[in-house]
């Protein structure tokens, strides 16, 4: 039995349906990300787990306990939200000693408590100190420190990040993970950040109108998206999507994706993630492949079963130190590659590229799910 | 100089040449405004540091020849006020002090209070509630004044009959607590709407912050919306002080004789028509009358400034 578990969850505000029926579960010690473009219901979930939200149908458990009708003080759950929420008259050590001290905890196990957690925070120099006179690194800081004084059962991050600037955002995510690491808390976490999601989780959960879309590991998600929605949404640069046609020869299957200008189409054979028994002749597909599966001649992978090598006029070269990112196009769609940063191309040439399909996978035009 | 620092000191030199002449006009007339503004001011104290003779026979801007604070003694501890046998404004002034104080406490926790659950625990039909709320902001004094009598009498009646029972009153029926009575319903809806702006910009994640940590609706109230609303505290106490402490209407109307507020005795002691006007005396109860809102305004003014700023500019 899993240590968080969400079934059939629903909320509704008036005729308007947030969540639609939300199932989900979390082991003791994991990292759940919940992941999705604004309005898709993330933020509500979390704060119907932390009961700041009623919900209108489903059940929530930690622990083996329904936790729906509780009081957010009564569920043993701690909240970093996305603007930290300090106390502004309160110094940083009143802050994190404010929620032992409503449910009476005598101070000097308080204040024990506090320095306990500031060290670990490396916050301890800040402890008398208002939040306004903090830095947004800080606050996020003392907004955690907070959270794991309490020991709760259960983390609820809400976009903890965001405010953050793009450095301090990459250091304080270090940070998160190093702590989960070190405290194996059970953390449930919500960010639009597909990079963020995919470092931090050891589960993601992609929302989209109020429906999850996939459940699984990083992995999972990244290279095996379940639909179309998640194989864009997740992934920076997005995986490249394009139209094809399948072509049954010898009973093996082949995807044909047809070329600008009279041009020879490209043909590959069906990548192996797919269910080569659902492909039909002549039927429409869409094909998937990450920017880093499209590569020069010289990049492919050594350890990939199934290269298929095209030429294609450079559009776009873009580098972004790295590696760089060149943009070239095959039946008037763009294809993304991404290629080691000391790569040789130009503008307007016509070079060799090469589809990594161990890589690749393909989609059904009609229900957008993956074959 | 530099070449850098002619650049940079080109632009700053220019308008500030400028503008020499518009601010000559500029501050000239705001110096003209206030010193029209400051006449009467100025009139009043000089009237009240002089003999009544000098009053009468002089000139009103003229200097007093002979300085007295004799007509602020005899207007604080002497003075015959209407028909009434007291001795000076003191108790009147004691009057309002007793009325304005509870008065503007109590409307202004209320009001705190009203704005925290307008806009942190909304409720169905709380933009109702509250735009009923709004509207006792516009009723005219004149219009309440025979329904709160008719309450008021009420009250005086129940004051009565706890008197006949247990000896004493309980504070129904007497004129102050009437008043306060009437300026804290009065001034409900203007210190809702001022907290409830104020607690409208107010981040609702710290109430849920809050909330998880295990805090109470009023223990949220007290720790957490209470100490961060000095800014609209001021302009509310400020406010609902000068409002009541100022009012005349109700002052006169639901309160008689030695209970009634300043306002009252100071119309009762320069509309006497007996003997001779001391004009002296008059303005230095005048002045008395005025020196609380002055005090209040010079003390919290700034913060007056600060605080419907804040309330107008979120962060």
């Amino acid at each position: 039995m899993a240590f968080l578990e969400i079934d059939g969850l629903r909320k509704r505000f008036g005729a308007l349906e947030i969540l639609k029926g939300i199932d989900l579960s979390l082991d003791k010690g994991g990292f759940l990300v919940l992941v999705g473009p604004s309005g898709c219901g993330k933020s509500t979930l979390l704060n119907t787990i932390a009961g700041l939200e009623s919900i209108t149908a489903g059940e929530i458990r930690v622990d083996g306990n329904t936790i729906n009708n509780l009081h957010p003080s009564k569920r043993d759950i701690a909240m970093v939200f996305q603007s930290y929420a300090l106390y502004p008259n309160m110094t940083v050590a009143q802050n994190m000693a404010f929620g032992m001290e409503m449910r009476g905890v005598p101070k000097p196990e308080r204040e024990k408590a506090v320095a306990d957690v500031a060290k670990t925070l490396q916050i301890e120099h800040l402890l008398a100190r208002r939040p306004s006179q903090l830095s947004g690194g800080q606050r996020q800081r003392v907004a955690m420190g907070r959270a794991l004084v309490r020991e709760p059962r259960v983390f609820l991050f809400d976009e903890p990040l965001s405010n953050l600037d793009a450095k301090l955002r990459v250091d304080m995510r270090v940070e998160i993970k190093r702590l989960h690491q070190r405290t194996g808390a059970t953390i449930v976490y919500v960010t639009h950040d597909q990079i963020e999601a995919m470092t931090l989780a050891t589960r993601i959960a992609v929302l989209k109108d109020g429906e999850l879309q996939q459940v699984g590991s990083p992995h999972e998600v990244y290279n095996s998206p379940a639909n179309l929605f998640v194989a864009d949404f997740m992934g920076s640069p997005s995986m490249n999507l394009l139209q094809g046609k399948v072509s049954r020869a010898n009973g093996s299957a082949s995807i044909i994706l047809e070329r600008a200008g009279g041009a020879e189409p490209i043909v590959l054979p069906a990548p192996s993630s797919a269910d080569a028994t659902k492909l039909q002749e002549g039927g429409a597909v869409i094909f998937g492949i990450r920017p880093e599966a499209v590569s020069d001649l010289e990049g492919v992978d050594r350890n990939s079963r199934n290269v298929a090598k095209f030429d294609a006029i450079v559009d776009i070269v873009e580098p972004a130190g790295s590696d760089t990112f060149v943009v070239t196009k095959i039946a008037g769609k763009e294809v993304t590659a991404r290629m080691r940063a000391d790569a040789v191309l130009r503008v307007g040439q016509t070079h060799a590229f090469a589809f990594n399909l161990d890589k690749a996978v393909l989609f059904d035009p009609a229900t957008t799910r993956r074959i | 100089m530099s070449a850098a620092d002619a650049i940079l000191r080109a632009p700053s030199r220019e308008p500030a040449r400028h503008s020499t002449v518009t601010r000559v006009v500029v501050y000239g007339l705001l110096i003209f405004f206030a010193l029209i503004y400051l006449i009467p001011l100025v009139v009043m104290v000089m009237t009240s540091l002089k003999p009544l003779n000098e009053v009468t026979g002089g000139n009103m801007f003229a200097l007093p020849k002979h300085l007295t604070f004799e007509p602020w003694v005899k207007a604080w501890g002497q003075a015959r006020i209407g028909v009434s046998d007291t001795a000076g404004i003191n108790g009147y002034f004691w009057n309002s002090i007793k009325m304005v104080v509870p008065a503007v406490a109590i409307s202004t926790l209320l009001g705190a209070l009203n704005g925290y659950v307008l806009t942190k625990w909304r409720f169905a039909g709380h933009k109702l509630v509250f735009g009923m709320m709004l509207f006792a902001c516009f009723i005219p004094f004149q219009s309440v004044i025979i329904p709160m009598a008719v309450i008021l009498g009420t009250l005086g009646d129940i004051g009565n009959q706890l008197t006949d029972a247990t000896g004493y009153s309980f504070g129904f029926g007497n004129s102050t607590v009437n008043l306060v009575i009437v300026h804290v319903i009065y001034g409900l809806g203007f210190t809702t709407l001022f907290f409830r702006n104020y607690y409208e910009a107010f981040p609702t994640e710290l109430v849920k912050a809050a909330q998880i940590d295990g805090a109470s609706f009023f223990q949220i109230f007290r720790r957490i919306l209470l100490p961060n609303s000095a800014p609209i505290f001021i302009v509310t106490v400020i406010y609902q002080f000068t409002n009541i402490w100022n009012d005349f209407l109700f002052g006169s109307t639901f309160a008689a004789g030695d209970q009634s507020p300043m306002t009252v005795a100071l119309n009762n002691l320069v509309n006497t028509s007996t003997g001779v006007v001391e004009y002296n005396v008059n303005m230095a109860a005048a002045i008395i009358a005025a020196a609380p809102t002055l005090f209040v305004y010079v003390v919290a003014g700034r913060y007056f400034v600060r605080g419907l700023m804040a309330g107008a500019v979120k962060g």
